[in-house]
């Protein structure tokens, strides 16, 4: 018996086929956009003016999308996990809903509210003379709107796994729910805050209809990355591939990042 | 300043009053499931109260429906079964965690926790991760952690049970040691006989959530008034009335003993006074018996009979039995321990 391997029959081919051509047809679209990469000028179009300032606010707008998301994301996590609240599944659902929102809905819901004739955007206008669509506070907006759930899931999911009972531990000695939140509970979910963090801003960074929607295509002010991919396909279609494939190198960059968390086993 | 407390939950239908003196440890003796971890969380805020009360001294902590005091107002210390230590802190902070939170400037913070860890002999893990030591040590750390605000009340939940054998004798040795600095009150909850005799001033046996029997560690031990108890301590029980000499049993028989007494008693006596043999013997206190179970130890082997009573017996008295046949079991007056049942 030793050394004979198991045979449990060949994969059937009613499988196989489907299957390769599933692996394929999820590859090859990535591969053709690699070939076609004019790798050569890759540099020097990186850097010219559309670009770059598509990049550039992108990067702005996503990261100061995260930095809401965090802000806000991080204790309505902690409440949705900790807090006896009544109603906290339907609360959770609520919260899970820009998750499966086609984007556009949300820009739509965004500018019906936050818009000048909006019922929020109304007082925002008249109090503090702000007004947020079509502008870069609105791109952050959008963003953090469809990425914030990532977020909240994913902290939320660290704290349901974190022990509770060490929290009890800090209540013994003597520290209060926000110091035992700061010092003990926080630090102990760290690593799902930082995977939650990572794909809110990769999230942020890919948003596009829900920021076409609300905030328009000003370019310097509102064209994010996305945005411009899609209108460069007219105009100039090499710069398309090149911010597209910017895009590509940040996703594989996130995914390796997450890679314990998301691609193991 | 005493602890004067009476716990009472409808979960674990837990009824439990619990007085504790200054510097004395009452261990609360119990099989698993008996409340005893409820009662602690209980004392420490962790769990309020349905019924009862807890005041230390004058302070009122809890006494449903109207006083609260939440946890991190008390003035407590607890050791959990598992430590529960902070894993991302270094051992120093772990120590120095409750002194901050109580508003204790960092670098007094830091001189006191590392004073802690010389108590417990682990001055020199100060700046290692909890991850780092072993379970012994990890225990010390956390006995430090719970020491270092000096509090009222030290709460210890089964404090030993994490360890392996040899590592928790000399844990043992050293807890009851610093037990006996401690000036506050304890309680200490486990399911161990040993750790509770070692350790407790005065034992609080309960089982279902109810109290069956108080007292010092060897009172208990050398009269124990339950089968769990007896069990507990290796003793066989049974239950009586006396009248003189006489013992009635509950179940008929009649007994004889060396000790006069009357009324309800326990007459406990160790496995190893019952003789058995294939015919009734000579003499008082014999019984027909049936074998439930054989076990064997070291150098001996344990019987199991019916009325939940054991045996033990030599290899050379076992060789003469037939333990499928009819039994007799009898038992010397002298061996017999004759004491009032509560």
């Amino acid at each position: 018996m030793n050394g004979r391997r198991v045979s449990r029959g060949r994969l059937p081919a009613v499988l196989v086929l489907p299957a390769l051509v599933g692996l394929a047809f999820l590859v090859l679209p990535l591969v053709g956009l690699l070939l076609r990469t004019p790798w050569a000028e890759l540099p020097t179009r990186l850097f010219s003016t559309g670009v770059g300032e598509a990049l550039q606010l992108s990067l702005l707008c996503a990261s100061l999308a995260t930095v809401v998301c965090v802000v806000l994301g991080v204790p309505l996590a902690w409440v949705l996990a900790r807090g006896e609240l009544p109603g906290r599944r339907l609360i959770r659902a609520l919260v899970t809903v820009p998750l499966v929102l086609p984007p556009v809905v949300g820009g739509v819901a965004l500018l019906l509210v936050l818009g000048r004739r909006g019922p929020v955007g109304e007082l925002l206008d008249s109090w503090f003379g702000v007004s947020l669509p079509f502008t870069t506070a609105g791109v952050v907006v959008a963003e953090a709107f469809v990425a914030m759930p990532f977020l909240v899931i994913s902290v939320e999911g660290a704290l349901r796994a974190a022990d509770p009972r060490i929290e009890e531990a800090a209540a013994t000695l003597g520290a209060s729910r926000w110091l035992t939140f700061r010092r003990v509970t926080l630090p102990s979910v760290m690593p799902g805050v930082v995977a939650g963090t990572v794909l809110c801003w990769a999230r942020a960074l890919g948003e596009f209809g829900a920021t076409i929607t609300f905030a328009g295509n000003f370019p310097g002010e509102t064209t994010t990355m996305p945005l411009a991919v899609y209108l460069a396909l007219e105009s100039d279609p090499q710069a398309a591939i090149v911010l597209s494939v910017v895009l590509l190198a940040v996703s594989v960059a996130v995914l390796a990042s997450l890679r314990d968390r998301w691609v193991g086993g | 300043m005493s602890l004067d407390a009476l716990l009472q939950m409808d979960r674990a239908c837990l009824d439990l009053p619990l007085t504790v003196e200054p510097g004395e440890v009452v261990v609360v003796l119990g099989p698993n499931g008996a409340g005893k971890t409820t009662a602690l969380r209980a004392l420490a805020g962790l769990l309020p109260l349905q019924g009862g009360h807890i005041r230390l001294g004058n302070h009122v902590w809890d006494a449903p429906p109207k006083e609260f005091v939440p946890p991190q107002q008390r003035p407590v210390g607890m050791v959990f079964q598992d430590y529960l230590l902070f894993q991302h802190m270094s051992v120093l902070e772990n120590v120095a965690f409750g002194l901050r939170a109580r508003g204790i400037p960092r670098h007094t913070a830091r001189s006191r926790a590392l004073t802690w860890l010389e108590t417990v002999g682990l001055a020199d893990r100060a700046r290692e991760r909890p991850s780092a030591l072993s379970g012994g040590q990890a225990q010390r750390v956390a006995l430090a952690r719970a020491l270092a605000t000096e509090p009222e009340l030290l709460l210890l939940d089964e404090p030993l049970a994490a360890l392996d054998a040899a590592t928790r004798l000399r844990v043992r040795a050293e807890l009851a040691r610093h037990l006996r600095d401690f000036p506050g009150c304890t309680v200490l909850v486990t399911h161990d006989p040993v750790d509770a005799m070692a350790l407790g001033d005065r034992l609080v046996v309960i089982e279902d959530g109810q109290v069956t029997q108080t007292g010092a560690p060897r009172d208990v031990a050398q009269h124990p008034g339950t089968d769990y108890i007896a069990h507990l301590v290796g003793l066989n029980l049974v239950r009586g009335k006396a009248n003189g000499t006489i013992v009635t049993l509950d179940n008929g028989d009649t007994w004889m003993t060396t000790t006069a007494a009357s009324g309800a008693i326990n007459v406990a006596f160790a496995p190893t006074a019952i003789r058995l043999s294939h015919t009734r013997t000579q003499g008082p206190n014999a019984w027909q018996v049936t074998v439930t179970g054989v076990e064997q130890h070291a150098h001996t082997t344990r019987v199991h009979l019916d009325r939940s009573l054991s045996a033990d017996l030599s290899p050379t008295a076992l060789a003469d039995l037939d333990l499928d046949g009819p039994l007799w079991a009898s038992v010397d007056p002298a061996d017999l321990r004759v004491y009032k049942s509560r």
